[in-house]
């Protein structure tokens, strides 16, 4: 099942290779973040030190996949041709309480045009896309 | 005191070419910018060989060297480019220009900005290709990809939290197409708006409707600056520059629109340097150019400026206290990016200009204090106060 029509550029991981354990991750069914080993906050998206202490012990961890609505979007004009026939959209900006903050973008499961309260809870919702070359995941959101 | 251009550095010359729809430019871009570079310098009386730098934003393709060779430079001595940002350099490279002239690295900048996306590809649309990675890997994949979808959330979260309605961005909208109809350079001039066809204009993404959103023009424009010594020997009543700045607030750039301050027009760490370098206060801005990308980034630029508290916004935007000559704060007197032209912002600049020299065809009363904010919620933001000689 996908939110959106297929055609878009597919994500793959950075050559450098800065966020390869989340694609990774949530090809399982898993969200990871990046957290400072030193002063334990997370940060995204990645970098590769920790912009709060400069430590270069940046790695993984595995998060619980909650979140509220930050702010969101609903999208009628497409700018990409796979969209023609799209219809309206909706972007979501998912603030991760649990994670200091960090924020994730990602489309909102359900009626394109539906109502939508910032501050509203949220889960991941991992949407595979095993046929695909590459094959990716795509980490969606859904109401609580 | 002395660490500043305040009054040390003036406009004298002003340039722009016709203004086409986006592809309909006869000329490439690089003649463009000549064409532009050759009309300001003909407003100010001076050969182009004399032009010594160049100074522009937002990775303009036109190379300062290649300018000069084709301009019979004789003596090349800055050649600058604002990093980052895209419009949002704008005042950013004014400041560039003003310091290299304050400092006397150079004797005579021209400012410049040309844009032709027929020949070079368009702003607004996504990218087309079979993969992305990196940063654009984390929003593109869900159809985030266009300016206006890139900025949507910051508005949609301002609106929000300080209870700001629709009317409020139609109001930016219908002060820019109204000022457009006195502008015969204006792209929209002759086509006006009203309330009913913004509202029933449709949606490009919430809350943008298509008349909040800029234009996409082929054009160049370009301003000559000098050291304010000299600023009396040319034929224009000079603008002085009073203060031109460039910032952006802690982690602006954080990717995936991880910003802390989020709901910003990037402008809250640059505005009290801008007033303090300009010495003037808020009250004192006698009309106002604010980059038009899209109107939500108006509305927070002008609150970020401190024109008007965030919680008075449904009351100070209102059409009548945006247009020239008699509104509280004439707003995009010339129509600016939304019915002008998108000329990236540099055209806000030089209307500030004729705003000083009396010379906009939506001219403001006795004006001495004249603003442009560049470029909001990218970062770098800049901004640049204009003022006439009294003012010094
Ligand atoms: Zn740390």
């Amino acid at each position: 099942m996908s939110y959106l029509n297929p055609g878009l550029p597919k994500p793959v991981p950075a050559p450098d290779g800065l966020d390869s354990p989340f694609w990774e991750a949530a090809s399982r069914d898993v969200l990871m973040l990046q957290r400072c080993g030193t002063c334990n906050e997370f940060q995204w998206g990645p970098e590769w030190i920790c912009h709060r202490c400069h430590s270069e012990d940046v790695g993984f961890e595995e998060v619980r996949p909650v979140g509220n609505v930050y702010s969101y979007e609903r999208v009628w004009h497409p700018v990409h041709p796979a969209l023609k026939d799209q219809g309206p959209y909706i972007i979501v900006l998912v603030e991760l309480p649990e994670c200091s903050n960090v924020r994730l973008v990602g489309n909102l499961m359900g009626d394109p045009e539906q109502s939508v309260e910032i501050g509203a809870p949220v889960q991941a919702f991992f949407e595979h896309h095993r046929d695909a070359e590459p094959p990716f995941t795509l980490v969606q959101w859904e109401k609580v | 005191m002395s660490r500043t251009v305040r009054g040390k550095v003036a406009v004298v010359g002003i340039g722009e070419t016709e203004y086409y729809k986006r592809g309909e430019a006869p000329d490439a871009e690089f003649k463009l910018a000549l064409k532009a570079i050759l009309a300001a310098c003909e407003d100010a009386g001076i050969s182009p060989k004399r032009v010594d730098g160049f100074a522009s934003f937002s990775n303009d393709r036109s190379d300062p060297s290649h300018l000069a060779a084709a301009l019979g430079v004789d003596d090349l001595r800055f050649a600058n480019m604002q990093w980052g940002g895209g419009g949002g350099g704008g005042s950013g490279a004014i400041a560039n220009a003003a310091a290299a002239v304050a400092t006397g690295m150079a004797e005579c900048v021209v400012v410049f900005r040309a844009l032709a996306q027929g020949q070079f590809g368009r702003f607004g649309q996504g990218p087309q290709r079979d993969v992305i990675a990196g940063d654009g890997a984390h929003t593109v994949p869900f159809g985030l990809m266009s300016p206006a979808q890139s900025f949507a959330m910051k508005v949609t979260r301002f609106m929000h939290d300080h209870g700001v309605e629709q009317n409020a961005l139609r109001a930016i909208s219908l002060a820019s197409y109204h000022h457009a109809q006195n502008n015969p350079r204006a792209v929209m001039h002759g086509r006006p708006l009203d309330e009913e066809k913004y509202d029933n204009s449709r949606w490009i993404v919430e809350p943008f409707h298509l008349f909040d959103c800029c234009l996409e023009n082929d054009g160049a424009a370009a301003m000559v600056l000098v050291s304010a010594e000299r600023a009396g020997d040319f034929p224009h009543r000079p603008a002085y520059i009073l203060s031109a700045l460039s910032g952006s607030h802690y982690r602006a750039g954080a990717s995936v629109h991880n910003t802390p301050d989020y709901a910003s027009s990037t402008f809250k760490t640059v505005v009290p340097r801008l007033y303090d370098m300009a010495q003037v206060k808020p009250a004192d801005v006698n009309v106002l150019q604010c980059y038009e990308n899209f109107t939500g980034g108006v509305l927070m630029s002008m609150v970020e400026h401190q024109f008007c508290d965030p919680e008075d916004c449904n009351e100070f935007f209102v059409k009548d206290n945006l247009i020239a000559p008699s509104g509280k704060l004439p707003t995009n007197t010339s129509g600016g990016n939304l019915a002008e032209c998108y000329m990236h912002g540099l055209g806000l600049n030089i209307e500030a200009v004729r705003q000083i020299r009396g010379q906009s065809t939506n001219q403001v009363d006795d004006v001495d204090v004249a603003l442009v904010a560049s470029g909001p919620m990218v970062t770098p933001v800049s901004s640049s106060i204009f003022g006439t000689e009294a003012t010094l």
